[in-house]
């Protein structure tokens, strides 16, 4: 009787289970041809251009919106929380290292993912839907190097760049708020700015946006390409895309952080 | 004898339990036109898939020019492709490139040609579809079904291919245009020499483009024939289908 019942719980649990290895094996492959094709070529430098433009020049307002705001709540907020310890001063050093550190990076990619990651899932997704994606392929094209490979080179080069735009307008954010309503000396604020800034701040930003762009790129990229069941199955990759770029771009960020901060 | 061009033995084809091919064996000659007729869901579009690569039976085997297609690599499957053009059924064209693009896919993307040279190629093939030059500075988007379905065969046939696939090439037009597609489709064929495998369930179009006709069901060829010898025939599935009668030994799953 209890045998029983544990093989009729490992038997429902089983075909999820299966499917699961499953998703998972299709994924690792899926990923494996991603890095292998993006360094054999033929490279498509007009698709690379035109997703460099999609996902870098057009995200800048909404990473300049979300990176300026970011640096000026940090700004308040340090300040009302410093000035219990009398340590005030401290603002602009915090406003440099959560932005460069943390904020750019992480909210950044957090938007892209939202804006890029769900453009690149519906775009791609139709095309397999509407056999554009086997079209490529008898016009003897891989569409994985047509399609695949220039978005993910596009994420890997883009976000940097991005993040290091939103560094400087996160911390100009805080030395509008600083200045203009907490009452710094312009000067001062600057300089404070300038004596704590170390190069490991802007270069896990960097590492992490390097990381992020490629996850944006990827989750988008497999989302769309294993996409099936017409306009459903297209919203469902959309939906999918956003929602697993965004949980790895929180996990990843926990794990570089780790691994360039942890004693 | 005529050459054959593609020779299938033994194809099987099963997505989970829904076995698609079930044993297909077809010959088609070089130069020949051969319509698979069936109904819907037969598994006529798979074979097509299966023969150009896009899917991979389970046992079986084909032939393209005596070379086995069945488990080559990416790089033989893109030497296959470059003999081979295809219309999709709902055209299946690039939505991000204007119609110029598209038909002159091939040489900018894999020939590396000059734009120029490309676009005024493109423009010329456009034109022996019926298509005004002006027509190839416009989206795709912005073309009727019957447009789409030209520019999706001067695609086809713009790389000049030894073997044109055609899937459901009338579906969704009205019986004119499906004329005009039908004498276009008989032009580039004819035209190029090429061998031609179309699929389709539309009978008048059959019978106009077919140099012979074979019949899938239950993911068998059950019949083949000249057009001629299909209106002769007693086998009472042909006769079924081309009747398009509900009572007969094809039963409709619903």
């Amino acid at each position: 009787m209890f045998l029983t019942g544990i093989e009729n719980f490992l038997r429902r649990q089983g075909k999820p289970l299966v499917a699961f290895v499953s998703r998972l094996g299709e994924f690792s492959t899926f990923v494996a041809q991603a890095v292998y094709n993006c360094l054999t070529p033929p490279f498509y430098g007009r698709n690379l251009l035109r997703q460099i433009l999609d996902m870098g020049f057009y995200s800048l307002p909404v990473v300049g919106l979300t990176t300026i705001f970011a640096g000026m709540v940090i700004a308040l907020q340090s300040y009302s929380g410093f000035m219990r310890f009398g340590a005030e001063g401290a603002v602009a050093s915090v406003v440099l290292i959560s932005v460069t550190r943390e904020l750019a990076p992480v909210l950044s990619a957090l938007m892209v993912a939202g804006r890029i990651g769900a453009a690149m899932a519906a775009e791609i997704g139709t095309m397999r839907v509407t056999e554009q994606i086997d079209a490529l392929t008898t016009l003897s094209t891989n569409p994985f190097k047509y399609l695949v490979t220039p978005r993910i080179w596009a994420g890997l080069i883009v976000m940097p760049v991005l993040v290091l735009i939103g560094d400087v307008i996160g911390i100009f954010g805080g030395y509008v708020v600083g200045v203009y309503k907490l009452g710094f000396n312009p000067a001062n604020y600057v300089n404070s700015t300038l004596q704590n800034l170390q190069s490991i701040d802007i270069t896990t930003g960097l590492v992490k946006a390097a990381v992020f762009g490629f996850i944006i790129s990827l989750m988008g990229c497999y989302n769309g390409y294993k996409s099936k069941g017409g306009a459903q199955g297209v919203g469902t990759a959309t939906t999918n895309a956003v929602v697993s770029a965004s949980i790895l771009i929180l996990i990843f960020n926990y794990v570089i952080t780790e691994l360039f901060f942890s004693k | 004898m005529s050459e054959t061009k593609i020779k299938i033995r033994n194809l099987h084809k099963s997505f989970g339990k829904k076995v698609v091919l079930d044993g297909v064996d077809l010959d088609i000659a070089k130069g020949e036109s051969l319509v698979v007729i069936g109904g819907s869901g037969t598994g006529k579009s798979v074979l097509i898939k299966c023969i150009q690569g896009l899917l991979t039976p389970e046992t079986g085997s084909i032939l393209v020019d005596d070379k086995e297609v069945v488990g080559i690599d990416e790089q033989e499957k893109e030497e296959l492709h470059s003999k081979m053009g295809m219309l999709f059924q709902g055209g299946a064209l690039f939505d991000s490139l204007l119609v110029w693009e598209n038909v002159a896919f091939d040489m900018l993307e894999n020939k590396k040609e000059d734009k120029k040279k490309a676009k005024s190629e493109a423009v010329r093939v456009l034109r022996s579809v019926g298509l005004a030059p002006d027509v190839a500075d416009l989206s795709p988007s912005e073309l009727s079904g019957g447009m789409q379905k030209r520019v999706g065969l001067a695609r086809a046939i713009a790389s000049r291919p030894e073997i044109i696939f055609f899937d459901e090439p009338t579906t969704g037009l009205d019986p004119i245009m499906s004329d005009v597609i039908n004498d276009l489709i008989i032009e580039s064929v004819k035209g190029l020499g090429a061998t031609a495998l179309t699929i389709t369930h539309d009978m008048a179009s059959a019978r106009k483009i077919a140099d012979k006709i074979a019949m899938l069901y239950h993911g068998k060829i059950i019949w083949q024939g000249t057009v001629k010898e299909m209106d002769k025939t007693d086998n009472p599935y042909v006769r079924q289908f081309i009747n398009g009668c509900s009572c007969g030994p094809i039963k409709v799953e619903v």
